[in-house]
């Protein structure tokens, strides 16, 4: 941003009333935002932050092993709490190591805020030693950064930074402050004194739109809700105005991968997830709806398949807060641009107030069309006395925990697929997985963050064995701290959905995707003071589960379950929502086109 | 880059901006890195007081690219308008381009007499050489550098379009 300050000058530093140094502000600005905990990593260029952080009492820094894990962590926190996650890294490496977390976060519009210390500004373009363009190089995987010269500005800076990543679609911003900024005086101003000149999100709904969407949905036929991260990012407000809505209409309702548990998944008219790996049902009702209502929702290509013959007769509705997500993959016919739960209390209000019914008799022949769809019963799998099979793993892990407050993380990949298609989510923000960027290695850092927000849940990463080493020393903060996460990795020797893709679409030829030396887990876990539980069989299964859930330590479970198993249904590359194969039917041939698609 | 197809049409975007340090970095990353057109770019601060500054940039592609790029550009913080003159309200579009001819004989009568023809007015001159400076439309700026070429064209240099729009309304 780099204000030079000249003419510039807040309220609050025209008063002038407080004197400090940067560093005290930074930790000032965070103490004023609330910030209860920090991920981070110290550094050269961060030394006078840290500093300050010693004198400080009341902040809690958490020390992670990777400045990737720190970012992670910290959106594992901010995803479980709906508050924004701090990160706090050094220059140079310790900027790009945190890059690939603040991608993820700019995919799934996770707030945080990450602050980075810099060489000090008389070396900025030296090349000096741990130099880099911070704000260069996150420009396009941040909702917004700045790099902060004058320690007049940095208050500001900080305060501005909270409100970008919180408000709106939500977003990492990153806040880069060069060391001697962190040493020099300045004066400090409080969030209530800081107005930023262009950013003025809008959140409120059109009502007119409004009171054509509610037009719209009494004379739908076929209508059905495809809700997505969007109302997990709303607010538990936002949720509990969706099962209004949703009960009051009497419409099926499906969601995307990030918006499992805003409605719950034990009621009857809730269909599963969509998409990819999506139940028959919830793809077969986007096929064949009249009305599509989406809130929330972006119509990513794991949710649509192919494009052009994405629910090619239905009149879609899209409520997102982003503009830019309006018309940007599927043309829809009402965009509603504002907040989740102050559109959905709309819609409510003016459903009722307007006396709308929905059309019963056609309701009710839709309903008996989902019915036979749910009857196929697409994620049924072939169970076995020998072998864990690795959705049976995940029923298990439910059926063990299920009275318990948990909460599950995940990495990316086959086991990714399972946990969201099977374990079933009756509260928002209990579900912290990694959707548009698949980063692999997600998880177990994510929990971290979790569970040092809730600190008497039970919080489950269901990981893999590929992706779990990626941010494997993360266990060793988890000892430190004693954050007892539980670390499920389905193991199956395989990059399992790399494998999956190369036997239906490579001829099976499985290039790179088998792991021929893997550690021992239980060891592992044991080198780093945690426990280490594995299972082989179905029968010990269940009460090696319950010994995970009684021990108040972190655990490694090294679940060793079928490597051959596939994830189903699945929509191929290039084929629309109604051409999902089951698991019965996997020779499906996939077209070149479809191929070039990930 | 986007594809020419037949679809694609010309859109001049007029950016009103908060003039601080890498503003226009936010701008051109986010046309590279989601693949969209820049034919001509012109920025520069137009209020000092309130150090804004404003970018106009003229683009090409499919109306649903041009939407998307308005409402791309609409989410960047330090933007504080977006304008499509092309499509919300008509426009005025200028260029300006510097132009050196260098010739003699009939080719430097023919290109003297041309630029009066296109009101371009000479800047700089040597027995061999002319600088003709000339503003318009784009197509104007067009039309005049072709017709100098079997002149004796050595040299343009283009400011890219500014726009405004017409009557009393502001941006």
């Amino acid at each position: 941003m780099d204000r030079d300050g000249s003419g510039m000058a807040t309220i609050g530093s025209k008063a002038g009333t407080m004197q400090m140094s940067g560093a005290e502000i930074v930790i000032r600005a965070l103490k004023e935002q609330g910030v209860k905990h920090i991920f981070g990593y110290p550094g050269g260029a961060v030394l006078p932050i840290y500093d300050a952080l010693f004198a400080d009492d009341e902040i809690i820094h958490v020390l992670c092993r990777h400045e990737q894990g720190a970012a992670h962590a910290a959106e594992g926190y901010a995803r479980s709490t709906g508050r924004p996650g701090v990160v706090l890294v050094t220059s140079g490496p310790g900027a790009t190591n945190a890059v690939t977390g603040l991608a993820d976060a700019m995919m799934d519009s996770i707030p945080l805020v990450m602050i980075s210390g810099q060489v000090a500004t008389h070396l900025i373009g030296n090349d000096a030693f741990q130099e880099c363009d911070t704000v260069g190089i996150t420009r396009p995987c941040t909702k917004h950064n700045c790099l902060v010269k004058d320690p007049n500005e940095l208050a500001r800076a900080i305060h501005e930074a909270f409100q970008i990543a919180t408000t709106g679609r939500p977003g990492p911003v990153v806040v880069d402050i060069p060391k001697d900024v962190q040493f020099k005086q300045g004066a400090y101003v409080s969030p209530d004194a800081v107005r930023h000149r262009t950013y003025r999100p809008k959140t409120d709904p059109d009502l007119s739109a409004i009171v054509k969407a509610v037009e719209m949905m009494a004379a739908a036929k076929k209508p059905v809700f495809y809700t997505g991260g969007g109302i997990i990012n709303a607010g538990l407000e936002a949720s509990r105005l969706l099962r209004e809505l949703v009960k009051l209409t009497g419409f099926p309702i499906t969601s995307t991968l990030m918006g499992l548990g805003a409605y719950p998944a034990s009621d009857p008219q809730w269909l599963g997830m969509l998409g990819m790996h999506g139940t028959v049902e919830a793809n077969n009702a986007m096929h064949d709806c009249d009305l599509m209502i989406c809130l929330g929702a972006r119509f990513d290509d794991r949710v649509t398949g192919r494009v052009d013959a994405f629910s090619p007769n239905s009149v879609k509705i899209h409520l997102d807060i982003d503009a830019s997500q309006i018309n940007k993959n599927v043309r829809v016919d009402l965009p509603i641009v504002a907040d989740a739960a102050k559109a959905l209390k709309e819609m409510l209000h003016f459903w009722k107030t307007q006396k709308r019914k929905a059309d019963a008799p056609a309701l009710a022949e839709w309903w008996k069309a989902i019915e036979s769809w749910r009857a196929v019963k697409s994620l049924a799998y072939r169970p076995s006395k020998s072998v864990i099979k690795p959705q049976y793993a995940i029923d298990r892990l439910y059926e063990l925990t299920k009275t318990k407050e948990v909460y599950i993380t995940t990495e990316v990949g086959q086991h990714q697929m399972w946990a969201a298609q099977r374990f079933p989510f009756e509260h928002p923000n209990r579900w912290m997985t990694s959707g548009g960027l698949g980063t692999m290695g997600y998880g177990l850092p994510a929990a971290l963050g979790v569970q040092m927000a809730h600190k008497d849940a039970l919080v489950i990463d269901i990981a893999g064995e590929a992706s779990v080493q990626m941010t494997m020393q993360e266990m060793s903060t988890a000892a430190q701290y004693d954050l007892p996460i539980k670390i499920f990795i389905l193991n199956n020797q395989y990059m399992g959905m790399v494998r999956q893709w190369q036997q239906l679409l490579h001829g099976g030829r499985y290039s790179h995707s088998y792991s021929e030396a893997l550690p021992d887990f239980v060891r592992l876990a044991e080198a780093y003071g945690c426990v280490g539980l594995r299972a082989e069989t179905p029968d010990e299964l269940d009460a090696k589960i319950l010994e995970m859930i009684s021990v108040n330590k972190p655990v490694l479970f090294d679940c060793r379950v079928d490597p051959k198993e596939n994830v189903y249904p699945m929509i191929p590359s290039g084929a629309a929502h109604n051409e999902m194969i089951l698991a019965e039917l996997s020779d499906t041939e996939v077209s070149d086109e479809g191929k070039m698609l990930l | 880059m986007q594809q020419k197809t037949p679809q694609t049409q010309r859109h001049t975007i007029a950016i009103l901006v908060d003039n601080e340090a890498g503003v226009l970095a936010r701008v051109v990353g986010l046309f590279s890195g989601r693949g969209y057109n820049i034919e001509s770019l012109t920025v520069a601060e137009v209020d000092h007081i309130a150090r804004t500054s404003r970018i106009t940039v003229v683009t090409s592609g499919t109306p649903e690219v041009i939407e998307q790029i308005e409402a791309q550009i609409g989410r960047l913080v330090p933007v504080h308008r977006v304008v499509n003159w092309t499509v919300s309200k008509p426009g005025i579009e200028r260029e300006m381009a510097l132009v050196k001819v260098a010739g003699t004989g009939d080719k430097r009568v023919e290109a003297l007499r041309l630029s009066e023809a296109f009101r371009a007015r000479v800047i700089d001159t040597t027995h061999t050489s002319f600088v003709f400076e000339i503003t318009g439309a784009p197509s104007k700026v067009d039309a005049f550098i072709d017709l100098m070429r079997p002149l004796g064209l050595v040299d343009v240099s283009r400011t890219g379009v500014a726009a405004i729009s017409r009557g009393p309304e502001a941006m």
